[in-house]
């Protein structure tokens, strides 16, 4: 991988200012999303997956959320230093996103027929007859039935998984070079989940876009994914090849949740293994490896020194001191 | 023959469709209609299906928080399901619920004591020194330092409240515990920590679990048996580990073949289906997935198909809501 990267963020460091001091939501994190190309990353509530997306898109909530450090390069262009204007250019151009809840991200009181043209007129300077009639063949593309009634019709009207295709639409508008998706199902029921996954993969395919498709879920993470992050409290625990994280999972923590989820092959009303204790909060982080209160191989070295991310086989990154030991070990 | 520790015979729960200027009732939304089960003491039925397919409803129902329409609700064989506010209080003892969010379904203004405490003072149970140690004993049980009774929910993590809300469900020592979605709130690595929870309290204590939730692998691992739910109907009832290896409803074939794998030399050639779910007001007629299901024919669209027995696993009947043998 010599040529550009599509997505390349090196060392992001993003804060936010609260009453109890200064938090690291993501305190020094590197990803890098190919062309054409599904990077996923997956952690728990507060890991900082959200912040990195909302890093890139530089949305983060003012004036309280600031990138301190890194960079965020976009086709070579470093959008940490980029004005607004030239992000105004990018967001919802370059870059797609969809969030987790459409019914929020879309505006109620607009027709999804303008909300679909709103960004052809801006970013591709299309007029409005002909902004609707590209919304048409998107709202086609998305797999909405009757896409012309739909045209006129508000969000409300319309079931989850239509909103959730309205705004893979919109983000998919200005044929983005990047589609960022955040928890794009997470709101969605499971069959619905599948028909949206489905669609994502396969625009994908088509348009030879980038996805950085952030979710919870290992399931989803090991159907969509060329490559995966696994994050923990706004570090990078692990970074490898799906394939090669599903099956030689090395950072403790990766391994301890791979294990702690019921598969259909576990005996029924057996005792599942867990990780113990809680996802510590930003505010009261451990020193040293911030897995070291939940980790069952934590030493004294843990407690002390952070592990970095090295190199432990072609592409397979690993931020744990122990990470050789514990591989050998028979995966929990 | 033993008495089920509950069996629902025919259960119906409708709500009224208001609209209008005069908010005149303009349809019914037939949230659970016509649903029969039983679940044995000790045991855990799962109920699974998608949002507005009437698990929750039907849960509610179950302990009487919502009034059926119709039907039967035998508790230890005796039928709760008209009784009078008055006759159902010695019933609550018996007769707890779980749900989905514990920073809901805790009050913050009490102490974790007091929220515990609550049910016992209801039902008078022992005196002020019986109930803090019963407080105390209750803690332990569900993995909490006893010191917790003096704190407030919101100094707790997701899981530590939802062990705060079992504390108190079983505060009274039920026999059938409904849990509602008790872990789809939490994060991954916390989920495994209160099934487990649940798996142990169920063998200490005897407890029957009505367990409610949308993911299948969840519901599996903790069940006995399975129901598939359709907009207010059973579509499939089985052994749980014979509803997953050989589902016979082409509903629930969808069900399991759209839940991602966690393992990705497995990514299925999945049957994606069409569409939403209908809405339960205005239910398609004859069978009512018809309108999604990939071998639907015009039997299907006029006729509803009976719930009938296909096979046997072990001691249960494998039942199918389905005109044909798929």
């Amino acid at each position: 991988m010599t040529d550009r990267a599509l997505l390349e963020v090196k060392g992001l460091v993003t804060a936010f200012d609260t009453e109890g001091g200064r938090l690291r939501a993501v305190d020094g994190i590197d990803i890098r999303v190919e062309h054409g190309r599904t990077l996923g990353i997956v952690g728990e509530s507060g890991c900082g997956k959200s912040v990195t997306a909302l890093s890139i898109m530089r949305l983060l909530p003012q004036p309280m959320g600031q990138i301190l450090e890194g960079e965020i390069r976009l086709e070579g262009v470093d959008l940490v230093q980029a004005d607004r204007d030239t992000m105004h250019r990018i967001r919802g151009h370059r870059i797609g996103m969809i969030f987790q809840e459409p019914m929020t991200a879309l505006n109620p009181v607009h027709r999804i027929g303008r909300q679909i043209a709103e960004s052809l007129i801006l970013h591709k300077g299309f007029d409005k007859r002909q902004a609707l009639e590209r919304a048409v063949a998107l709202l086609q593309r998305v797999g909405i039935p009757a896409p012309e009634v739909r045209l006129s019709e508000y969000p409300h009207q319309l079931s989850g998984g239509m909103r959730q295709r309205v705004m893979i639409a919109i983000a998919l508008a200005c044929d983005p070079a990047l589609l960022i998706a955040d928890e794009p199902t997470t709101a969605l029921d499971v069959t619905v989940q599948a028909q949206i996954l489905e669609l994502i993969a396969s625009l994908r395919s088509e348009s030879g876009m980038g996805v950085l498709l952030i979710t919870h879920d290992l399931g989803v993470i090991a159907e969509q994914c060329d490559d995966v992050v696994v994050m923990y409290a706004g570090r990078v625990a692990e970074q490898a090849p799906v394939r090669q994280l599903f099956a030689e999972p090395r950072h403790p923590y990766t391994r301890g949740l791979l294990a702690s989820i019921p598969h259909l092959e576990t005996p029924r009303k057996t005792r599942l293994p867990t990780i113990s204790g809680m996802v510590p909060t930003l505010s009261a982080l451990p020193d040293g490896c911030r897995f070291n209160n939940r980790c069952p191989h934590a030493d004294d070295r843990c407690r002390r020194e952070q592990p970095p991310l090295v190199r432990t086989g072609p592409d397979h990154h690993v931020a744990c001191h122990h990470w050789q030991r514990i591989a050998s070990e028979p995966t929990p | 023959m033993t008495v089920p520790l509950l069996e629902l015979r025919d259960l119906a729960t409708h709500f009224p469709v208001r609209g209008g200027v005069l908010l005149r009732a303009r349809g019914t939304n037939r949230a659970v209609d016509g649903v029969s089960l039983t679940l044995d003491r000790g045991k855990t039925l799962g109920l699974v299906g998608e949002s507005g397919c009437g698990k929750s409803t039907l849960g509610k129902t179950v302990v009487r928080l919502l009034a059926p329409t119709s039907g039967q609700i035998l508790f230890e064989g005796q039928d709760i399901s008209k009784l009078s506010r008055r006759r159902l209080k010695p019933l609550r003892r018996e007769l707890q619920m779980v749900f989905q969010d514990p920073a809901e379904s805790l009050n913050s203004r009490h102490t974790v004591g007091n929220l515990i405490e609550e049910p016992l003072i209801i039902h008078r149970v022992g005196t002020a020194a019986e109930r803090l140690a019963r407080v105390h004993e209750l803690l332990e049980l569900v993995g909490l330092p006893a010191s917790a009774a003096e704190r407030f929910p919101f100094e707790f993590s997701g899981g530590q409240r939802q062990r705060i809300s079992i504390a108190r469900a079983i505060a009274l020592g039920p026999r059938l515990l409904v849990c509602d979605e008790p872990v789809s709130a939490l994060d991954v690595s916390i989920q495994s920590q209160i099934l487990n929870l649940l798996l142990h309290l169920q063998q200490e204590l005897g407890l029957g679990y009505l367990f409610i939730a949308h993911d299948l692998a969840v519901v599996r691992h903790v069940s006995d048996t399975i129901a598939v739910m359709y907009l207010g109907r059973i579509m499939e009832y089985a052994d749980a580990d014979g509803l997953l290896a050989r589902p016979r409803h082409p509903y629930t074939r969808a069900l399991i073949s759209a839940i991602p794998s966690p393992d990705p030399n497995r990514r299925s050639r999945r049957t994606v289906l069409e569409g939403d779910v209908p809405s339960p007001i205005d239910p398609p007629s004859g069978c009512p997935f018809h309108t999604r299901c990939p071998h639907a024919e015009a039997r299907c669209r006029s006729e509803r198909p009976a719930l009938r027995q296909v096979a046997r696993d072990g001691a249960t009947d494998h039942l199918v809501a389905c005109h044909f043998d798929l």
